[in-house]
């Protein structure tokens, strides 16, 4: 359940940077690749948020695609889980996006 | 409900040392001090949330995590430490190989220990009697180490130049491998009794692996594992990553794992 430890890593982002603001909205863009559930970072939000500047706050997760090179024949693709599989049958491929999580705007009240 | 470790506010993050009757080395106590919420009707400003402004942060949510295992891998660096992550499933083998590799290999290579699990100094007593100096992290319901957790524990190890700090994390195929902490590799290991289907279903873990270790290989002739079809399913995942079989138990491939130790040492520092 990582995703705890996630969402405390937006509490304190968002606690550093506006001390003093009461926060209505999140906003994060999670990459495909990233690792994390979107559910369960829901799930998380709500309990952890309890008790801070956030509570009350809603979520919004924006889910980025993963957008990988395949190093075998050079194409551009986007992988169909969590396998970076190329059509060409390789898997050997760097990814260019999909791996974020970011906190993209929070709505100040 | 503290965020960092799922608890309900009493619990605490231990950090213990082998030897001295479960002394608490550091404490972070889970008080988040919440004194900074509000309550509208007292502050009198009720307000419509249409109102509200955006304020644009674009900001990596792991940044304060990664920012300290930075400095633990610069840390390490500059005192020609090797530090190491291990991972696995509990019950992979991690504890095990630790315990053989610091009875056959202490006396050669400077080898310390910080063990990560949920609850209890069981693992760190082992890696104790096998004589090897060990920091004990307990998580409390944490389900995997972070980068602050080690710096403090490396703070309570003090290990020498030129010497390997194996940290085993929590036994864990998922929340682990998102966790930077400063290590120079990432060691994953796959037991044969887990079955060879480890890496396609976990394929986080195994993508970022350096190092692959089969362990408990004694066990082939009873347990179905197809060696092929793991490499093959480890070199699709993570084509950089190194993969080598052994069994603590009767010691075989154990010597080519102390290979790679060795191999992986920096040079002394400046």
């Amino acid at each position: 359940m990582h995703e705890l430890a996630i969402i405390e890593g937006v509490l304190d982002a968002v606690t550093e940077r506006l001390p003093d603001a009461k926060i209505s909205c999140v906003r994060l863009e999670i990459g495909a690749l990233s690792g994390v559930v979107a559910d369960s970072l829901q799930f998380c939000f709500e309990l952890a948020t309890e008790g801070t500047s956030l509570q009350g706050a809603s979520l919004e997760i924006t889910q980025t695609p993963g957008r990988c090179r395949c190093r075998t024949c050079g194409s551009e693709f986007e992988p169909a889980g969590q396998i970076l599989l190329c059509s060409c049958g390789s898997a050997d491929a760097d990814v260019l996006s999909g791996q974020e999580l970011k906190i993209a705007s929070v709505k100040v009240a | 409900m503290c965020a960092t470790c799922g608890c309900s506010g009493s619990a605490r993050l231990r950090l213990v040392t082998v030897g001295d009757t479960a002394e608490t080395l550091a404490e972070q106590q889970h008080d988040h001090g919440h004194d900074h919420d509000h309550d509208h009707d007292e502050l009198g400003h009720e307000h419509d949330h249409s109102d509200d402004r955006t304020v644009i942060l674009q900001q990596k949510v792991l940044a304060k995590n990664d920012a300290i295992a930075d400095r633990n891998r610069s840390w390490l660096r500059r005192r020609g430490v090797l530090a190491v992550n291990l991972m696995s499933s509990p019950g992979a083998g991690k504890t095990t190989l630790l315990e053989r590799t610091a009875r056959e290999q202490g006396d050669q290579l400077a080898i310390s220990v910080i063990e990560g699990d949920q609850e209890t100094a069981l693992d760190a007593s082992r890696i104790s009697a096998a004589g090897c100096k060990v920091v004990q992290i307990n998580t409390g319901v944490g389900c995997h180490l972070d980068a602050a957790m080690v710096a403090e524990a490396l703070h309570a190890l003090d290990p020498p130049a030129g010497s390997v700090v194996v940290i085993e994390n929590v036994g864990n195929l998922v929340c682990p491998a998102l966790f930077d902490l400063g290590e120079a590799a990432r060691i994953v290991l796959a037991s044969v009794t887990e079955g060879a289907d480890k890496p396609v279903k976990y394929p986080h873990m195994f993508r970022r692996a350096d190092l692959v270790l089969v362990t408990k290989t004694d066990l082939l002739p009873y347990v179905e594992f197809d060696v092929g079809r793991h490499a093959a399913d480890v070199k699709q995942l993570s084509p950089g990553a190194q993969m080598l079989q052994l069994s603590a138990t009767t010691g075989d491939g154990m010597q080519e794992w102390y290979d790679w130790l060795r191999h992986s040492l920096p040079g002394q520092p400046d």
